[in-house]
């Protein structure tokens, strides 16, 4: 059962963070962080297909998250999850054309090989 | 050019740390209120309610709205293993408030993961400069 839900959980984050990441993205920099803009920008981004797609996708992760944090720890929950890294970076390279750099690359290494050891 | 540079980073670091602090707050206020066990379907909505758990719900609000900001102008690969900090505040949370032991194992864990950080944060721009659709910054 944990591993379905973490399964669930794995495909819907990668899913989710890399269309928000492509919404906001294609939506620019904000930059004007006073109340009114900020509600602008909210509007704005809720008829953002990607955003939209994004968080459908991760409320399913977040709801298959609080499935599974009644059945385990959250020293075993949020590593588990770590896998993420992994897709993500290589989606980030190849579906958002982002410039995955070497510097980057030994980065997300690391960070992936530092998880495992927190949660093993 | 450097003091755009200058901004965007100091920018991109203030943004970094409160996704990373409502990200470890919010977990461990959501793993504090929820029950032992969710009976049915309803449930899931029902807890949403429990102080705790609207904390956390609450905080993991905050660590989306802040975290799409900042991917409104900084990479996806760059976000990701700088918010992985993220992972060492909450073992020294578990540690802190719940007195989780920290074994040599895990300390060998948090030094990769801030190792990693470092790397990616310190070596790299936020931003790839490559031409995106209305960005405008002309490049």
């Amino acid at each position: 059962m944990r591993f379905l839900l973490i399964g669930i959980i794995v495909a819907s984050t990668t899913a989710g963070e890399v269309l928000q990441a492509a919404g906001m993205r294609r939506h620019g920099e904000i930059r004007d962080f006073r109340p009114g803009a900020i509600r602008r920008a909210i509007a704005v981004l809720a008829r953002n297909r990607f955003v939209i797609a994004a968080v459908a996708a991760m409320a399913v992760s977040f709801f298959a998250y609080l499935g599974l944090l009644t059945i385990a720890d959250l020293s075993f929950a949020v590593p588990a999850t770590a896998v993420t890294y992994v897709l993500e970076t290589v989606l980030a390279k190849y579906v958002l054309k982002e410039h995955v750099s070497w510097l980057r690359w030994a980065g997300a290494s690391l960070v992936i090989c530092g998880v495992a050891l927190v949660s093993l | 050019m450097t003091h755009e540079h200058a901004r965007l980073r100091l920018k991109t670091w203030l943004f970094a740390v409160v996704v990373v602090f409502s990200n470890v707050f919010g977990n461990f206020f959501l793993k504090r209120g929820m029950p032992p066990a969710l009976a049915s379907p309803l449930q899931y909505i029902t807890v949403l309610f429990h102080p705790w758990v609207a904390l956390g719900v609450l905080l993991m609000v905050v660590w989306m709205l802040t975290r799409m900001a900042l991917l409104s102008w900084a990479d996806l690969s760059y976000v990701l293993p700088v918010t992985a900090v993220g992972y060492v505040f909450v073992a020294i949370v578990g540690k802190v408030l719940l007195n989780e032991q920290i074994t040599m194992q895990r300390w060998a864990g948090i030094g990769l993961i801030v190792a990693g950080v470092a790397l990616v944060s310190g070596g790299s721009a936020p931003q790839t400069a490559h031409p995106r659709p209305q960005a405008g910054t002309g490049q």
